[in-house]
């Protein structure tokens, strides 16, 4: 598999202030990758550099091969993108801009131009003056997936848009990547929406990478809740290292642990003999609130 | 009306350093014409001698209007006779920036969650402006009594010009109400500032049809004759139309949704034709262009229109005709372009400017995440920029010359195509300003009111001559002449050249 984005040690500053402070994101052709982090951590400024807006300060950016400063025009025949916040001109209609944006990338897809803004619901023949945060989102969204860039490059593509619209998103984004695997890099912050789309994800903090990896592997470096009935008394649970918020009532006792000390903590139960046992696997939220807060 | 206070206490917050200076540079101005003007005719034989020339000159009656007395005091009132065109545009703009633009920048949607009243943000606006006239009119009453004239006069003087800024930013809240797009408020505004100005022009300039001046809010402030008749019937009139356009923009604030204007979306097309980067900076531009165009065009009629009457005048009357012989043959018409030549300027800097809004709006990072790589997305509209003026001077110069008379048409052109490279500098330091610094950029509205002050009033304040040469208009000859041309048109292509190079350099900041 070969690299769609490979950047390494990124710096960005403006004049005394650091942005970025050596980040780290890698993205394989063909993935879905989750790019996230708490507001002002450095998401869209990466996002920026990628896109050739931002020069960056020091480190190593690669972008479908190139560099993003000097290929930017060249790049950007390959790739589509869509803001954060969507700002159009406000005398041309929906359609126009989707048609604009579309010419300029080089043509698009007319048939799934007219089959995407059907899904999403969105009056084309209405001035962007006259549309809603969700609309605006819309009207980039229908033109970033119309067209055939081999690379989506989607800063928070969600924020404005109803639940419904979202699942539509969700549906769109999955078809498009089975039927072309295409690449995405997605930044967003709704958990159910990382969780569903991607394969693997980037947590940034600080213009820091701090956790990169799949799901999965993520759900490892972090704590799963134990709740338990027990027939006698647990003795030495509270002095593992690894076991957090022990509460012991009587027979009953909840407490969370690390992946680590998972299996010496069971063990203790159930030489203590277990009546009932429930675990609970960490949710993306926890993962995240740790990570953020950390 | 709740929340009135708060508001205003935040337009003092975002404007308090423009604020101030606009209103203390320009009513500071009027006294140092008295002290220059004691500098320059220490005697009244040579007061009365320059008052009987500018009494009898079309160009300066058509600039400053008429002047009836030759009193240091009255010279003054007339000389700063441009002053309410620039004082209802200023005042205008203010109005419109603290209400539509707000609205339609979401702003208002944010503070009208809050506790405040439907009118809160049209009234603190107002309030503001007319305070700031008050201001005006205070500074400006003082400092002329300071400077020995009569305490009458100085306080109408003070207070015409104070209405005159008062009258159009009333007229600014009512175009405020009228469309969702603070763009197209500002050109409405515009628009009846400068007809109101066209119309005294030639109600002054022709006085055959005097009547027109009365029409128009500028004449009826220059009708006071501060220091000489100094009559209060015309501010009573400018009052009334004040008050009428409150009420009407008030009217109008409680019949219409927030965020919509009185004039209607209507649905446009589903798909789009626009092709490229050019074809986008054409429908951006084009509703800008037609307005200049024609803007230029009804100016080049009543240039060229008064021009003639002044000829036929001329051959009936000896003595002016002495007077404008003496002033240089067409003297009106080449300063009548001189003037063309600034608002060409002026709307050079606007259309260039448009690479800032588009910038600062987020719609140039949509554009350049696209193929479109940055030079071709700055030249599209920077053509614009450039051609833009150039078509408004030919087509204002143009209907000039046919209307003065077929045999004029030849020295018009020349004058106007003379103009070119001046406005050009000016365009091309915008395009520096933003290339070098972007958020910046407005400061070239700085160059073009310092233009403006050079040829207005350069003379009488007796500044040196270098301050006049920072001015490119300064080197613009009477004609056509090689020299100012190749070297003014190097220079904006120097200047336009550097901003290029620094925009490609630099980082496109988040909007």
């Amino acid at each position: 598999m070969t690299e769609a984005i490979g950047v390494t040690g990124l710096v960005k500053s403006f004049g005394r202030t650091q942005v970025l402070n050596g980040l780290d994101l890698h993205v394989e052709a063909g993935e879905v990758h989750g790019f996230l982090g708490p507001n002002g951590a450095g998401k869209s400024t990466t996002i920026r550099i990628l896109l050739g807006l931002m020069r960056r300060s020091g480190g190593d950016v690669r972008l479908l091969g190139g560099d993003p400063w000097s290929d930017a025009t060249a790049l950007h025949r390959r790739l589509a993108y869509v803001p954060g916040d969507v700002t159009l001109w406000p005398t041309l209609t929906g359609g126009e801009v989707i048609d604009l944006l579309g010419q300029l990338r080089g043509g698009l897809n007319r048939r799934r131009r007219d089959e995407l803004l059907d899904r999403f619901d969105l009056d084309p023949r209405k001035k962007a003056r006259t549309y809603s945060k969700g609309n605006r989102q819309k009207v980039a969204l229908v033109a970033a997936l119309a067209s055939d860039a081999e690379l989506l490059i989607l800063d928070e593509p969600t924020s404005g848009l109803d639940p419904l619209m979202e699942e539509v998103f969700r549906q769109v984004v999955l078809e498009e990547h089975r039927r072309g695997g295409r690449t995405v890099l997605l930044s967003s912050h709704i958990l159910t929406e990382v969780e569903a789309l991607c394969h693997r994800l980037t947590i940034i903090r600080e213009g820091r990478t701090v956790e990169t990896g799949t799901l999965a592997s993520l759900r490892h470096l972090t704590r799963t809740t134990i709740d338990a009935e027990l027939v006698g008394a647990v003795n030495g649970l509270g002095t593992l290292p690894g076991v957090h918020d022990l509460r012991v009532d009587d027979h009953h006792v909840t407490f969370d642990v690390d992946t680590e000390t998972l299996e010496p903590a069971l063990r203790k139960l159930i030489d203590a003999g277990v009546r009932s046992l429930t675990s609970k696997p960490p949710t993306l939220e926890e993962l995240f609130l740790r990570q953020y807060a950390r | 009306m709740t929340g009135t206070g708060t508001l205003i206490r935040l337009i003092l917050r975002r404007d308090r350093v423009l604020l101030p200076l606009w209103a203390i540079l320009v009513a500071l101005i009027p006294a140092g014409y008295a002290s220059s003007f004691k500098g320059l005719f220490p005697t009244a034989a040579d007061l009365a001698g320059y008052a009987r020339v500018s009494m009898s000159s079309p160009g300066f009656i058509a600039l400053y209007g008429p002047l009836r007395g030759d009193s240091l005091g009255e010279i003054v009132a007339w000389r700063a006779g441009f002053f309410p065109v620039i004082i209802g545009l200023i005042s205008l703009l203010t109005v419109i920036r603290h209400t539509r633009t707000e609205e339609e920048a979401g702003r208002t949607e944010l503070i009208g969650s809050g506790i405040v009243g439907r009118h809160a943000a049209f009234a603190a606006a107002l309030i503001t402006t007319v305070g700031a006239n008050l201001v005006l009119f205070a500074i400006i009453s003082v400092t002329m009594i300071g400077q020995g004239q009569p305490v009458g006069g100085s306080v109408l003087l003070g207070l015409s010009f104070a209405l005159s800024g008062c009258v159009f930013a009333a007229l600014g809240a009512v175009t405020a109400q009228l469309s969702g797009s603070a763009r197209t408020a500002r050109s409405i505004a515009i628009v009846v500032l400068g007809v109101a100005f066209v119309l005294r022009l030639a109600g002054d300039v022709d006085t055959g049809v005097s009547w027109l001046s009365w029409v128009s809010p500028i004449g009826w402030v220059q009708h006071v004759f501060a220091y000489g008749e100094n009559d209060v019937l015309p501010l009573l009139l400018a009052l009334l139309l004040v008050a009428g356009l409150v009420v009407l923009g008030s009217v109008l604030v409680s019949r219409r949704d927030v965020g919509e204007g009185l004039i209607a979306a209507r649905p446009g097309p589903a798909t789009g034709t626009i092709s490229g980067p050019i074809g986008l900076a054409w429908r951006l531009h084009r509703g800008v262009l037609t307005g200049w165009i024609l803007g230029f065009a009804a100016l080049g009629l009543v240039f060229g229109g008064v021009a003639s009457s002044i000829a036929d005048l001329a051959a009936d009357n000896s003595d002016l005709a002495a007077i404008l012989r003496r002033l240089g043959g067409n003297s009106f018409l080449v300063g009548m372009i001189a003037v063309l030549g600034l608002i060409a300027a002026a709307y050079g800097v606007q259309a260039a400017l448009r690479l800032r809004d588009e910038e600062a709006t987020g719609h140039t990072e949509a554009i350049l995440a696209t193929p479109v790589g940055r030079l071709r997305w700055l030249a599209s509209h920077v053509v614009f920029s450039l051609l833009g003026p150039a078509a408004a001077l030919l087509v204002g110069g143009l209907l000039c010359g046919l209307t003065a008379g077929g045999h004029q048409l030849a020295t018009v052109l020349g004058a106007a195509a003379a103009q070119l490279p001046a406005v050009w500098v000016l365009t091309a330091l915008t395009v520096l300003l933003f290339g070098a610094f972007p958020r910046q950029a407005s400061a070239a509205w700085g160059a073009v009111a310092a233009c403006f002050l050079i040829l207005m009033m350069g003379a009488v304040l007796g500044l040196d001559q270098w301050v006049l040469d920072l001015s490119p208009f300064t080197h613009v000859g009477h004609g056509l002449s090689a020299t100012p041309f190749v070297t003014l048109t190097a220079i904006a292509a120097v200047l336009a050249t550097a901003g290029t190079l620094a925009f490609r350099h630099r980082d496109i900041p988040s909007a």
